[in-house]
């Protein structure tokens, strides 16, 4: 298999050509340093973002609680763990990075206030 | 009228405000008010809940409320005070006052030692841009979505056509495919993207929407609500090729397009504003052409990343303390800051220098990318400053820093070279 990644360690930007199989790669391409390679090289095996959405507050129709990922998720479980978050409503107060879902998906990352809400 | 004294008044509650106003305080102020018109501190980025912020300035990454956060945990530790649903309508700069509404206490006036203005941006909308077509319900600028969507609960779409590549409107496409829209594409005038790369990444390529680069919108059609959009492609010119129009279903249409600072305040002060920058002309203090009234943030150019918004607002705020307590440099030389190839624009636009070593940091943005350059700052033909980039793109902003002293001619001149 092969990736045509864009790395975004830097604004430079480099396309990196990253070529594997089954999460091993066995060619890197056209990065411009060791820290590109080191990207893409994730990227290609197992790619990771930070999820950010808002939480429903009981009583208030106006008002969402923003919320993130504390750590990096897989990219492909995105979209499960914004079903899961669109379940629950929180009650006031709410101090920042309280826990509002602990270990989401089974992934092991909690998602957590980013603001304190009162 | 209700009177109010402080030593630095500081219009706008935003990541510039907070910024100026700390950095004013742990500079010496003694009363630092801060007067916001919405009904809480934090300005765009309360509805900025995205990460991405405060890389620089803190090493980590941040959503936009965990960033001012930061900022407004100090304001609260330092003792800033504010003044909130309080709508700024006119600034006098020569008795130093602002003149403010507020819910509670109605028509009142600020007066201060000096004045930090802080007002930020706004976006420019599809009048700014003239988008033919009808006027259905459907069309919105990317920054109110992402208020309304973010801040008040209301969804404004199914399938989203994003007109831009602006940071905005890409982290607006993630935002609304997470809740489950479709966003059929988005499409720039510009043969290259206007916002950060890892934008692109994480919020289109992520999600398999496709960006139309060198594309344009030709009609906005639909009676009650958008129906669709016609796209072309566009010619060197950026004139669209009638013959390869296109129309693409959808019921809403983004307008990611750009950014105006707000100077209505700043132009009714007959503060000088830049043509370029559409914002006042400041010197290396952030102090604009009426003493004593400094500016700092989107007012005074728009900015990439908020982390060199917090950075420039110090400055502003610091100086501001320092003209109140009245022990602000006095200039002995002015020296132009003059664009060279490839500079759109420098700021700060003057630099007004005294006797004391400082060094100043030019902020600009090139006029078209560029990989393997060269920034320099030339004073007369005297190269004084020099720095290396691997690559500089009109979305990212740049800088070299200077040392004031050092500078012999009446102007120096910032620019961006191949590599020799």
């Amino acid at each position: 298999m092969v990736k045509e990644i864009i790395c975004t360690v830097c604004p430079r930007g480099c396309h990196i050509t990253v070529e594997g199989d089954n999460g091993k790669v066995n060619s890197v391409k056209g990065e411009g340093c060791k820290r590109g390679l080191d990207y893409a090289t994730a990227e290609f095996i197992a790619p990771v973002r930070i999820l950010t959405t808002l939480v429903k507050i009981n009583g208030k129709e106006n008002e969402l609680l923003p919320v993130r990922s504390n750590k990096p998720l897989l990219k492909e479980k995105l979209f499960d763990c914004m079903a899961e978050i669109k379940k629950v409503s929180v009650n006031l107060p709410v101090k920042m990075h309280d826990v509002i879902v602990k270990d989401i998906c089974g992934t092991g990352v909690d998602i957590v206030a980013t603001k304190s809400l009162n | 009228m209700y009177n109010i004294k402080c030593d630095v008044a500081i219009v706008g509650g935003g990541p510039a405000g907070l910024a100026a106003a700390v950095s004013a305080k742990e500079n010496g102020a003694e009363k630092v008010l801060i007067i916001e018109r919405d009904s809480s501190l934090g300005g765009i980025l309360q509805q900025c809940i995205h990460p991405g912020f405060g890389l620089t300035r803190f090493k980590e990454e941040l959503t936009g409320p965990e960033y001012y956060s930061r900022f407004t945990a100090k304001t609260d530790e330092l003792g800033v005070e504010y003044l909130l649903n309080s709508m700024v309508l006119e600034v006098d700069s020569e008795n130093k006052q602002v003149i403010c509404t507020n819910s509670e206490y109605g028509l009142t006036t600020v007066s201060a030692k000096s004045i930090v203005l802080a007002m930020g941006c706004r976006e420019r909308t599809r009048a700014n841009i003239v988008v033919p077509g009808t006027r259905p319900a459907g069309l919105y600028t990317a920054g109110s979505a992402q208020r309304l969507i973010n801040r008040q609960n209301i969804m404004v779409g199914k399938k989203v056509v994003i007109l831009g590549s602006g940071d905005i409107g890409m982290i607006m496409a993630r935002r609304m495919t997470l809740e489950g829209a479709k966003v059929v594409m988005v499409v720039e005038l510009m043969d290259y993207l206007a916002g950060l790369t890892r934008n692109r990444v994480q919020c289109l390529d992520d999600f398999g929407i496709p960006l139309k680069l060198a594309h344009t919108i030709t009609a906005i059609e639909g009676k009650e609500r958008v129906s669709g959009v016609k796209i072309a492609p566009v010619d060197e010119n950026k004139k669209p090729i009638k013959e390869k129009e296109e129309f693409v279903e959808c019921d809403t249409v983004l307008f990611s397009v750009g950014l105006i600072p707000e100077n209505e305040l700043t132009k009714k002060a007959g503060i000088e504003i830049n043509r370029v920058t559409n914002g006042p002309t400041v010197d290396q203090y952030m102090q604009t052409t009426a003493p004593g009234i400094f500016a700092c943030g989107n007012v005074v150019h728009v900015n990439d990343l908020v982390d060199n918004v917090s950075k420039e607002s110090e400055v502003a705020g610091k100086y501001a303390a320092e003209y109140a307590l009245g022990t602000l440099t006095k200039t002995v030389k002015e020296v132009a800051v003059q664009v060279g190839r490839n500079v759109r624009y420098l700021c700060p636009h003057k630099l007004n220098i005294g006797d004391k070593e400082q060094k100043v940091t030019l902020y600009f943005r090139v006029l078209f990318p560029e990989n393997n350059v060269v920034l320099r700052a030339l004073d007369g033909d005297k190269k004084i400053a020099k720095k290396k980039e691997l690559r500089v793109n009109p979305g990212e902003m740049c800088s070299i820093t200077v040392d004031a002293l050092k500078i012999t001619s009446n102007a120096i001149t910032v620019e961006v070279v191949k590599e020799a």
